[in-house]
Formats: C-alpha cells, structure tokens, sequence
C-alpha cells in the first residue's frame, strides 16, 4: 500500500495561544512494500506526522491517502493500520495471546480463525511458548514484539512504529532492530517508523526520511543521504561521530581553511561552510599537504584511531572551544601533541554556503 | 539513641493513640463485655450472671432484629453495586465532555458536602404523595400517584424511596474516585484499543472496568461497610421515631441498636444492643473478606 501526504500540516496551539506548526506542508511519498525510517531531533513532527497517517490526530491542512484512497475523513479504526507505540501500550491485565487477540475479537474473526492467526503470529515473533504470560511477566523486548504481533495480526495495510527500540537496552536494541527488519521483509508490509536515533535508522530502512521543524530535509537510501546531504542540518544529523565542520571560504576557485589549501571547487568567492567526514581524512605522511593541525588527544578504539584537535582558536573556555575529530587506521603512530598534516577525500568533503546549503 | 527515638515516636503517636483508646477500643471491647451479661443495669452496675451466648439467643429470636437485618442487607445488596454502575458510567461520560467537566464535577459532588438528614427531609418532600415532584413527573406519563412515604405506603413503596435517596447520596464520593481513577489511566490503552477497533462498550468492559478494578474493589468494599451501617438516611425520610411509614417498617441494625441502647433503663436491653452490634461488626468483617477473596482473581493491580 503506497502512501501519499499531499500539503500535509498539522498546526497545534500553545498554551500561550501561539501557533506551533508541527507539521508543516509535508508532501511525501512512502513507497509500497518499503520500510521508511523517519528521522529527526525531537520536536522535528515525525512523531505527529505517524499519528496523522495512523488517524489518532487530524491534519489542519492537506490529505493522506492509502493508494488512491484519500483517508482524511477515515477513523483510526477504518484505515486498516498496525500501530506499535513507542512504550508498547499492551494492556497489562491481558495475557499475551488476549493482546494478540484484541483486535480480532473486535473484527469479529471467526473464533478458530482468530486462534490460528494469533498462534501464528506469535510464531512470527517467536513468542509461542509466552502465550499465557502476563505482559509485565515479559522482557522489554518481548513486550516489543507482542506489540509488534498485536500490530500485525489483522494484516494490516501499514505498519506504523513509534520509536520502538527507544525503551531497550542497547543489546536487545540491535537484535529487536534485526527482527523488525525481518519481519518487514517476510510479511512485505508497508513500514514507516519513527526513531531520533540516526543509526538506528540508516541500518533497518529502506529509505530515510529526514525531518526538522516539521519540514523534510531530505529523503532517500540511507547511504545515498549520509554521502549526498542535501544541506548542513542532514549532514550534521547524519553519522557518528558528527561530521566536522570548518569555517571555510572560496578565493579564486581555491577551498581553504584558515588559509590552508584543502581542494579545488568552480565557485564564486565567498564564505563557506566545510563539511568533513571523520573518515574523510587522509595522512599525508610526506608532509607536503598545507592542511595541518596539532592533535591533542589520541583515542584508540580496536582498529580505529581517532584524533580530536582543534583549530587555533583564541577562546579560553575549554567548552567553547569546537574540537574536530578524524578517524585514521590505528597503524599509525600518532601520539598528542604531533603536527599532522592532511589530504581530505573529496567525496567525503562538502561545501555548505553560509545558510547550510549545499553548493 | 534507639531508645530515645522510640519514646518520640510514641509521644508523636500519643495523641492518636488515646483517643482511639477512649473512643474506639475501649468502647469495642465493653460491648463485647457488656454483650455477655445477662440482666444488665448500666445505672446501678449489676448484672444477673455472665453468659456469653443468652442475649445473641433473645436477639436472634426477636422479629424486629430480623426484619432490620433483612431491610439492612436489601439496602447493601442493591444501593451498592447500582451505584457502583450508575457512577462508573457518569465518570466515563464526564471524561467525554472535558469542557463542561467541572461543572458536572461540582453538581455531581454537592450532595457529599450535604448533610444526610437535611437531603433526607428535601427527598421526603420530593416523595410526598401528594405534592412531591417525584408523582408530578410519573403523572406526565400517566402513571397515577404513588403513596411512597405515607402511612399505608406499601413496604416496596418505601424501600425503593429509602434505596433511590442511598445510591444518590452514595454517587458523589464515588463519582469522585472513579474520575481521578479514569485520569491515571494512561491515555495511549485507548489509542491502542481505537487503532485495534475495539467499540466504545467494548473499551468499557475490556480497558476501563479492569484498569480501575482496584479502585472497583476499594469502593465496592468501603461502601458496603457503610450501607451496611445505614441510619441517616432512614431517619432523614421517616424521622427517628417512627423509622417507617409504618413504625419501624424501614429499621436497620444500626437503628436496632439505637432503640435498644435508649432503653438503657430498661433490665438487659443495652446488652441486646451491644449484642446486635457485635452481629453487625462480625457480618461487616465476612462480607469484606469475602470480597477480598473473591474479587482476588479479578482484580489486576
């Protein structure tokens, strides 16, 4: 089921009668079949934006549709969607297969029907041997999955996901994130869900969708986002550690760093901004490349290296001061206190004007 | 240093603790006493001999004793769990209109800050047979007057009078509890059962009836004590002499003890009532813990 917002806004008021766009004109195409992350810092609307395509709040502005089905006039109930929310939500005084059950009971499933599909969909989950518990008699990652079955025994048109992995620790949050994806893959149900955790998202989605202020920033593969960032916002967003960011500038076509030559660009003279990849960094062990800096801390991490440095800065408070960081092979020997000098990947390296544009 | 904490815990307790010495315990324990002589005179201090059982015998056997233990336990059996119900749903619809909430709170909550006795008078009013509004409105419908209160008022006449005033004055406290109960429940068990297309009656019985089982259970308990222990209401509707549209039609085992312990000049008759009070006590306690025990596999804490 291909979904389409079209103008989508959702405007809420605040206390102090201010209007606060959450969602603000979302225009967004969530292919069939795909599992589509939604990223952003919180507050950025993703969350709203789950809720309007679920049909749990109305949009001010603008139309959903399922397919060719326009659903703004369509209750929760209606729309045919699978809802797992961020702390679950699985009624406490249920059983597991009672939660499971719920929604069939509702529809009124035939009853051997209904029992096939939930033991089934315990299968699926792997929670077969759990069906009499309780769902405080359960891990955190359980309770996940039941929300997870309870979601999808009604085969659902879409699966929609509210930070599902934000309440796990961080082990059982890379098996979870492995079974969503799996389970997406074997049911081929369209999923969209909603996480702040970039990592998180650029693992298990198809495809991305960046949001900030309520607006898209960017949309698409994971990798495709985090090499091509559409401006400053996703680049920051994107990758761990943060990308660098220099303060830079253009002089006859030439790209420098406090007057250290880094690369060539066609551009206008001007001020830029300097995006540099942790990774993006290349030794240059003859010494040759202008780009130097002093490193002041050296931390080794199994086969990475990286150095933290910062540029001649004039600031005395140490939290003032905006340290970079390259990740080199740990074949190096580098120890604090070196002068490095560097080549930077182009590819790795993007050039943002002063209002965060890519150029 | 032990030491020294303990007495001023005991001293912080102190105040408590006597009253409830003087007008709690010792009481209990003298009408357990006091139960067990046979031919007491409280004025002079004698008593024929001590026998545990004699006056639970004499009380047992009295017709009027049995008819206040049959119109007490009418009196729990259907104020308690109708207004157990009527409040429930009345919180459940107050949620729906967070708008006019407060102000339905407040009417809803007015009769708990009125005293019995005074909403007793106002419903005799309202029941009377020949001016009370309650007639006027059945007459609207073409039902001709009911005799509720008068003196040849029949006995279901009165009761249903008598339970009517008990479940509306009981609404209040409850309506109260079950709104804050409703508010603790988290707001995303009703997200989840909309998303699962569960009906409004459905939620009901499957989300909201459960999740405040608990509070079902401490309300349920709590107001059996007191309906059990029912007098004001009778007193307010028929006054405290007659007790009845017919003398002591309507009495209740507390009413029972009232009129026994009034004849304390009379040879044995406060130990009928300290007797009848100590049946009330033991028929209190076995309700509750029978409620307790049973309720075990339906509450979900």
């Amino acid at each position: 089921m291909e979904i389409k917002m079209a103008n989508l806004t959702k405007i809420f008021i605040s206390k102090d009668k201010k209007e606060v766009h959450a969602v603000d004109h979302v225009d967004l195409v969530i292919p069939s079949g795909k599992l589509i992350g939604l990223l952003g810092p919180s507050g950025c609307g993703k969350s709203t934006t789950l809720y309007l395509i679920a049909g749990l709040l109305r949009q001010t502005e603008g139309e959903i549709y399922f397919g060719e089905e326009e659903m703004s006039e369509t209750p929760p109930e209606k729309r045919g969607i699978g809802l797992v929310f961020q702390n679950y939500a699985l009624y406490p005084h249920m059983t597991v297969r009672e939660n499971i059950l719920f929604p069939l009971e509702n529809l009124k499933v035939e009853k051997e029907e209904a029992k096939k599909r939930t033991f089934e969909m315990a299968k699926l989950v792997g929670l077969e041997e759990m069906l009499d518990r309780k769902p405080k008699e359960l891990s955190g990652g359980q309770q996940q999955r039941v929300a997870i079955a309870r979601a999808l025994v009604k085969t659902p048109r879409v699966l929609l996901l509210d930070e599902p992995l934000s309440n796990l620790d961080a082990r059982l949050r890379l098996q979870t994130r492995e079974e969503i994806k799996r389970i997406q893959r074997e049911t081929k149900i369209t999923t969209v869900f909603v996480t702040h955790d970039q990592e998180e998202a650029m693992s298990i989605s198809d495809e991305i969708v960046v949001m900030k202020d309520g607006i898209i920033q960017q949309m698409g593969e994971p990798q495709e986002v985090y090499d091509k960032p559409t401006n400053l916002f996703v680049a920051k967003f994107l990758g761990n550690p943060q990308i660098n960011v220099f303060d830079g500038e253009i002089k006859n076509k030439e790209i420098l760093i406090e007057n250290m030559f880094v690369g060539k660009r066609d551009l206008p003279d001007q001020k830029v901004f300097i995006g540099v990849r942790p990774e993006g960094f290349i030794i240059d062990q003859e010494n040759k490349s202008s780009f130097h800096f002093k490193v002041d801390l050296v931390e080794t991490i199994g086969r990475d290296t990286t150095l933290i440095f910062d540029m001649q800065d004039d600031s005395i408070n140490i939290l003032d001061k905006k340290t970079f960081k390259a990740i080199i092979d740990a074949g190096f020997r580098i120890k604090a206190g070196d002068v490095v000098h560097f080549n930077i990947k182009p590819e790795k390296m993007h050039l943002f004007d002063i209002n965060g544009t890519i150029l | 240093m032990e030491k020294k904490n303990n007495l001023r815990a005991w001293l912080y307790l102190a105040p408590l603790l006597i009253l409830m010495a003087v007008f709690t315990f010792y009481p209990l324990i003298n009408a357990f006493i006091v139960s067990s002589y046979k031919g007491y005179l409280p004025l002079s201090g004698t008593a024929d001999e001590i026998d545990f059982f004699y006056n639970f015998g004499v009380i047992l056997k009295n017709p009027l004793f049995k008819k206040a233990v049959i119109n007490t336990f009418i009196i729990a059996g259907v104020s308690v769990p109708v207004s157990i119900l009527l409040s429930l749903l009345i919180a459940v619809s107050l949620k729906s209109i967070p708008k006019l909430k407060g102000f339905f709170q407040t009417i809803y909550f007015l009769p708990y800050v009125t005293n019995t006795i005074a909403i007793g008078m106002a419903f005799a009013f309202m029941f009377h047979e020949d001016y009370g509004v309650i007639n006027l409105i059945l007459g609207w419908f073409g039902i001709s007057p009911v005799n509720w209160l008068g003196g040849t008022a029949s006995y279901a006449a009165q009761m249903i009078a008598l339970l009517i005033l008990t479940i509306w004055n009981g609404l209040a406290f409850k309506i109260l509890v079950f709104t804050s109960g409703l508010e603790n429940i988290d707001k995303q068990y009703y997200d989840a059962a909309k998303i699962d297309s569960a009906s409004k009656w459905t939620v009901f019985k499957r989300i909201t009836v459960p999740l405040l089982s608990p509070l079902i259970l401490y309300i349920s308990i709590t107001s059996v004590i007191g309906a059990l222990k029912a007098y004001n209401s009778v007193v307010g509707l028929f006054g405290d002499v007659k007790l009845g549209a017919q003398n002591n039609s309507m009495i209740t085992i507390v009413a029972f003890v009232y009129q026994y312990k009034d004849g304390y000049t009379d040879k044995g008759y406060i130990s009928y009532a300290a007797a009848a009070s100590i049946i009330l006590f033991f028929i209190t306690a076995v309700i509750s813990i029978l409620q307790t025990v049973v309720s075990k596999k339906r509450v979900h804490y």
